[in-house]
């Protein structure tokens, strides 16, 4: 179970991540969907312990991140970005090693190197030098080294990038598999490889979630969404759910800067959904005081998006 | 503990895969050969002449004449190989982002810091061990006192490990491992230089700056002295910079 709280990263200026809150259930696979620069490295960071986040909370696996960080790091597996391995080692001992440092028992530990060299195909290439090897082999290490100790919650940052079309695809099945007794949570910026693998998808955008959905849904919501800007006068939980009930809301945020403020994201089918907002907070009593459409945020996501596979030169082409 | 065993045998492992370790020991022995050759055949030359007056001849003496010389030469030139050997230890682990694993895995920042430590200590260990070939010679063929040449050995690994730490310090401070030998170099110039200056800025003042200057210990050590003050200090410079080491990896600056 993985669950955050207003979390908030400021790098001086730059605001990485801002106020972000969701919560992933145990044994769910969940995608965080994003452009680059959106946050999704930053908040995985967080979760992981890497870095400290500026303001919030973030519990992972029943422990507070900031206040245990051991044993929320002895639960995780993570594979960052760029995978940290030592290219002056060979792949065997390099999984060794991280066994070691993740307390695997000395006497499963050649065990367990195996079984992960195995899961992610990598046998053929146990003995060579980590710093030879092509990217997606490379990128297979990382994900080996994330599986040892068969840790309850995986965070994979952009599991696929950099491999070929076949590789992508063993990579993605591979993930798959895991799902069954994993919870996971797997950023990436492109659209259709979320849709393939996870059940859930958060969307962040300039450090803010902008939407939450099951995959289902996702294309057409991104695709047919419209924004409107609310005030009320009693601001307030009630207010936000109420305003969540309504049939074609996707979402709600509250607005920073302006009190009893919401962003509401609803589907963008015609007016009716905006009288039934407008209606849900006049017989709630939380007194309507200003609604207005304001631009197509999650429109302006998806263009930003990779929706297309193959689209990336680094990823697609050569097919070995 | 199983943890920076762990990490020790790992580091080990990269410093004798890779020719980073073989080319220090190499140098080192090489320097310190010719340093030894030098000051011996200066001895014997020594020794003909004083043939022609045999009551100088007990003023000959190997512990005074070889072995003092070649540790207070060997010294500096070992003390500022150290860094060479450090400088990668930490900045690797943030230039090529291993450290996401390192600090995302069940092990304190205390114990990579030890870990890293106890890896260039046991590399100082080695390179000590292969010098001992040059003392070794003068107790084969010479009689020399045995004593100092243990305390001078003590002394040795002592200032080495105090440069490993600077040195480690250094490393956490920077990606760039060229900016972190040079700056390492910088602070032990620094050290030297108050030693020096200690002579002339009044006794008691002076004696502050002696007692800081991390040359200065190793002196008693390398006359068969194995001074408390001398030890005391080596292990609280150790202990202090890798205290530091371990709240630079602490502080988010690093991440
Ligand atoms: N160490 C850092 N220092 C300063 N800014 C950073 C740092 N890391 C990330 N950022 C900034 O934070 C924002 C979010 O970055 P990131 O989390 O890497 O996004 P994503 O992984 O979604 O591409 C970006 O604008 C990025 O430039
Ligand atoms: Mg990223």
């Amino acid at each position: 179970m993985i669950e955050v709280e207003n979390l908030t990263k400021r790098y001086g200026n730059i605001l990485a991540v801002d106020r972000v809150s969701f919560r992933i259930e145990s044994g769910e696979i969940v995608g965080f969907l994003g452009p680059n620069g959106a946050g999704k490295t930053t908040t995985m960071r967080i979760l992981t312990g890497f870095i400290p986040p500026t303001t919030g909370r973030a519990i992972v696996a029943d422990f507070d991140v900031m206040e245990k960080p051991l044993e929320v790091k002895r639960r995780i597996g993570y594979l960052p970005e760029h995978p940290p391995v030592y290219n002056d080692m060979l792949v065997s001992p390099y999984l060794d090693f991280v066994a070691r440092l993740k307390e695997v028992d000395s006497r499963e530990r050649p065990q367990e190197v195996r079984r992960v060299m195995d899961l992610c195909g990598l046998t053929e290439v146990q003995n060579r030098l980590i710093g030879n090897l092509s990217r997606g082999f490379r990128q297979r290490v990382g994900l080996a080294q994330a599986l040892l100790g068969d840790p309850e919650i995986l965070v994979l940052d952009e599991p696929t990038i950099g491999l070929d079309p076949r590789q992508i695809v063993e990579i993605r099945e591979l993930i798959k598999n895991l799902r069954a007794d994993h919870t996971i949570i797997l950023s990436s910026h492109i659209l259709p490889e979320v849709e393939m693998i996870c059940s859930r998808v958060i969307i962040i955008h300039e450090g803010k979630i902008v939407a939450e959905d099951q995959t289902a849904h996702l294309q057409s919501t991104l695709r047919n969404s419209d924004r409107l800007f609310v005030q009320v006068g009693q601001a307030g939980p009630e207010a936000l759910e109420s305003i969540r009930r309504v049939p074609g809301v996707i979402s709600v945020l509250p607005e920073e800067k302006v009190p009893g403020g919401y962003r509401v994201e609803l589907e963008r089918e015609g007016q009716k959904i905006r009288e039934d907002v407008a209606r849900a907070i006049v017989t709630g009593g939380f007194g309507l005081r200003e609604l207005k459409p304001v631009g197509m945020s999650l429109e302006e996501v998806f263009v930003q998006l990779t929706t297309v596979e193959g689209a990336n030169p680094e990823e697609g082409g050569k097919i070995s | 503990m199983k943890k920076i065993q762990a990490l020790v045998t790992k580091e080990l492992g990269s410093y004798f895969i890779s020719p980073v370790a073989y080319v220090i020991i190499f140098i080192f022995l090489g320097v310190s050969g010719f340093l030894f050759f030098q000051i011996l055949s200066y001895f014997n030359l020594q020794s003909i002449q004083m043939m022609r007056y045999p009551g100088l001849l007990d003023r000959l003496n190997l512990n005074d004449m070889v072995l003092f010389p070649f540790f207070h030469n060997v010294v500096v030139f070992f003390t500022f190989l150290i860094p060479v050997l450090t400088m990668r230890l930490l900045s690797e682990e943030k230039k090529l982002g291993t450290g996401e694993l390192l600090f995302t895995s069940p092990i304190t920042t205390t114990e990579v810091v030890l870990g890293k430590f106890f890896a260039a200590a046991a590399v100082i260990l080695v390179m000590l061990l292969f010098s001992f070939v040059y003392p070794l010679m003068i107790l084969i063929f010479g009689n020399p006192d045995v004593g100092p040449i243990f305390t001078a050995y003590l002394g040795l690994f002592l200032l080495g490990s105090a440069a490993a730490s600077l040195g480690i310090l250094m490393s956490s401070l920077t990606e760039n491992q060229v900016i972190a030998v040079i700056s390492a170099w910088g602070v032990l110039i620094f050290l030297l230089i108050i030693g020096w200056a200690a002579q002339s800025v009044g006794p008691t003042f002076g004696a502050v700056l002696q007692h800081l200057s991390i040359l200065e210990h190793f002196q008693s050590f390398s006359k068969g002295i194995i001074e408390l003050k001398g030890v005391v200090f080596y292990l609280s410079f150790i202990f202090f910079t890798l205290f530091l080491t371990q709240r630079v990896l602490d502080s988010q600056s690093w991440r």
